[in-house]
């Protein structure tokens, strides 16, 4: 091999054999993204709302089929097809004789260690929260994450009370937390030993959710159980 | 659109929920340049200006691909911006501070994958921010991250001088201090609510 | 020092001990520490990766002279990119759970130094077959990694593997395991592991070196 040869290099590249690469790849990419995504994109919809109505089911007892409704002030509720993004929404739960069993609203806030959030239920007949299941939260393992196992906290919400004051504006009285085994009132929250803030978040979550929604749901409660 | 309260938001950031310590992002600098507190320091600074960056660039971005529906461009157009980010911030160091660049080494251009800013970006978007929160976020990131790095390079630099077992040199022990770090800022734990 | 040419195999074997990128390249750190809390999660996570980087190195491989080097690092992130977002999809259409579980990692896997590094420093200049290898044994021995480290965690921190409780409830659960701090500390005792093994061997390989090297003193 001649010394030429050597210390000639390779031939620089032109910004053509750049774009080229570049573009070509790119575009390749692109279509495989897009496919796979489309591909996915039915599976993934019924994955959540499976997950969705699942949820609604468990926090409404006896619930066997939902239907989803948007907020629209002042009017009421209207049917929503759940595709939406942006509105206000509850989900109504209907028992095998198509009868109203409740609302199922979702709510979130601030835990211990991030937000948490949950879906509760709420039945017309009670006044009450019939219901709760902790959707996502990533408390504390072994402590702040009883609020998705403990019974005696999750008993709490076989029934509590969230009636409306005289003038309807508000709850009666606010979801207030009180420590383990000092639960006196329906509407009272009993912690967990151990996982105070976690409790003491829950008992918030569900209060401020209330209070903005249960004024709303009430008085309305024909438009639910008007049905296809 | 997200309620938090901008203090609560910053405080979870930079102590609560930790980008190094608690999430585990940002871990390939953190073991890398932590060894003297002067460039980790340094790096904090620059981690934290292409956050800041960062973090606006992809609140566009989150805008721009929900209104024209593609939101499985988002990974592609997050690590594209970035990567130019960095490479503006590389060019503008070299330009103004040829000492600082020279200080920084390869560590510059490894901040494109450090996963610590891909993480603001992705994570940022899935808590829905506004663009104030988006900004308030990046801060405290970026001082949670610089905040951890100081400290290991501080104890990494005083643990030069002890006698430390030879099994446990090097990536070993800096893993356990770093643990132990994390076991600290649980601490922080309830601060933000 | 081998001198033979490496064989196929060869490259699939080095990626699974010898070279671990877990445990001796010490490269892609972050998703390894944060999702390895359950033995599930992290297997699902390693085993991601592993797809990941070996479709990337598939890719990098095959387009090797026609990508130019000036823009090599730029196609091989989009490549790389591509790839973990069809994984982010597959995984939301498999178990929503699961995906909770993995979160954000998932895409951060496009930050794994370890995929960038394999591309740069072997597919690009091997051939697609060496390379599918390497990417095989660099997958597995990471997803061989995260799962020893989610392994211990799990066992440890929450008394169960893969969901199956293994002790009867007086088992006191060492909590700290399934929390961040805990992947530092399992990680770092896997690492002492491993130095202490090197460590052992090279001490065997100097004690069989000696006599050789030194006279007999009578």
């Amino acid at each position: 091999m001649s010394n030429a040869e050597l210390t000639a290099g390779p031939a620089p590249t032109s910004t053509w054999q750049m774009y080229r690469a570049m573009v070509g790849v790119g575009v390749c990419c692109g279509l495989l993204i897009v496919t796979v995504y489309q591909v996915t994109l039915p599976v993934i919809e019924e994955n959540k709302a499976e997950a969705l109505q699942a949820a609604i089911f468990e926090v409404l007892p006896g619930a066997t089929t939902s239907a989803t409704y948007r907020l629209e002030e002042p009017n009421g509720f209207q049917l929503s097809d759940a595709k939406a993004v942006g509105e206000q929404r509850v989900y109504a739960g209907y028992d095998a004789d198509r009868n109203l069993v409740g609302l199922a609203v979702e709510a979130h806030g601030m835990g211990y260690q991030d937000v948490i959030r949950l879906i509760y239920g709420y039945s017309f007949d009670e006044n009450a929260i019939v219901g709760i299941r902790v959707l996502e939260s990533k408390e504390t393992p072994g402590l702040g994450d009883k609020i998705e196992t403990d019974p005696d906290f999750l008993e709490n919400f076989r029934r509590l009370d969230v009636s409306l004051s005289e003038d309807q504006e508000a709850l009666a009285h606010a979801i207030v937390p009180v420590k383990h085994g000092e639960k006196t009132n329906p509407w009272e929250v009993d912690g967990i030993t151990g996982a105070t803030i976690s409790s003491k978040a829950v008992a918030s979550i569900l209060d401020r959710s209330a209070q903005y929604w249960v004024p709303r749901i009430e008085p309305k409660r024909a438009d639910f159980e008007r049905q296809e | 659109m997200n309620q938090e309260p901008l203090w609560s938001i910053f405080v979870n950031a930079s102590l609560v929920n930790n980008f190094v310590l608690a999430y585990f992002l940002g871990i390939c600098p953190f073991l890398g340049v932590s060894s003297k507190l002067d460039t980790a320091t340094r790096m904090g600074g620059a981690v934290t200006f292409v956050m800041l960056v960062s973090s606006i660039c992809a609140f566009g971005i989150q805008l721009l691909l929900t209104a024209i529906d593609a939101p499985y461009l988002k990974l592609i157009s997050f690590i594209a911006v970035i990567a130019s980010t960095v490479q503006l911030v590389e060019m503008f160091i070299k330009k103004f501070s040829p000492a600082l660049f020279r200080a920084l080494g390869i560590f510059l251009p490894l901040i494109t994958t450090n996963c610590a800013i891909l993480g603001l970006a992705l994570f940022q978007t899935n808590k829905g921010y506004g663009f104030l929160q988006c900004i308030v976020y990046a801060l405290g990131a970026g001082v949670g991250f610089t905040l951890a790095l100081v400290l290991i390079a501080g104890l990494r630099e005083k643990l030069e001088l002890a006698e430390v077992p030879d099994v446990t040199k090097g990536t070993a022990m800096a893993l356990m201090l770093a643990g132990l770090l994390s076991v600290a800022f649980m601490g922080f734990g309830g601060l933000g609510g | 020092m081998p001198t033979s040419p490496r064989t196929t195999t060869d490259e699939f074997i080095k990626g699974l001990w010898r070279e671990n990128p877990v445990f001796v390249q010490v490269l892609g750190m972050c998703p390894v520490l944060a999702v390895s809390n359950t033995a599930i999660n992290a297997l699902a996570m390693g085993l991601a990766t592993a797809f990941v980087l070996i479709m990337s190195n598939i890719v990098v491989s095959s387009l090797r002279s026609f990508i130019p080097k000036e823009v090599r690092i730029a196609t091989y992130i989009l490549v790389i990119a591509t790839f973990v977002t069809v994984v982010d999809y597959v995984i939301q259409a498999i178990s929503l759970d699961l995906y909770k579980a993995l979160g954000a990692f998932i895409s951060l896997i496009v930050v794994n130094c370890l995929i960038l590094g394999r591309a740069e420093a072997f597919a690009s200049k091997n051939t697609v077959v060496r390379s599918t290898m390497d990417g095989l044994g660099m997958g597995i021995g990471f997803a061989f990694a995260l799962f020893c480290l989610g392994a211990v965690r799990e066992i440890l921190g929450a008394g169960s593997i893969f969901g199956i409780q293994l002790f009867h409830d007086s088992f006191q659960d060492w909590v700290v395991m399934v929390l961040p701090s805990g992947g530092f500390f399992t990680l770092a005792g896997w690492l002492l592991l491993f130095n202490w093994l090197k460590q052992r061997k090279a001490k065997k390989e100097q004690m069989t070196a000696l006599p050789l090297a030194e006279e007999p003193a009578q």
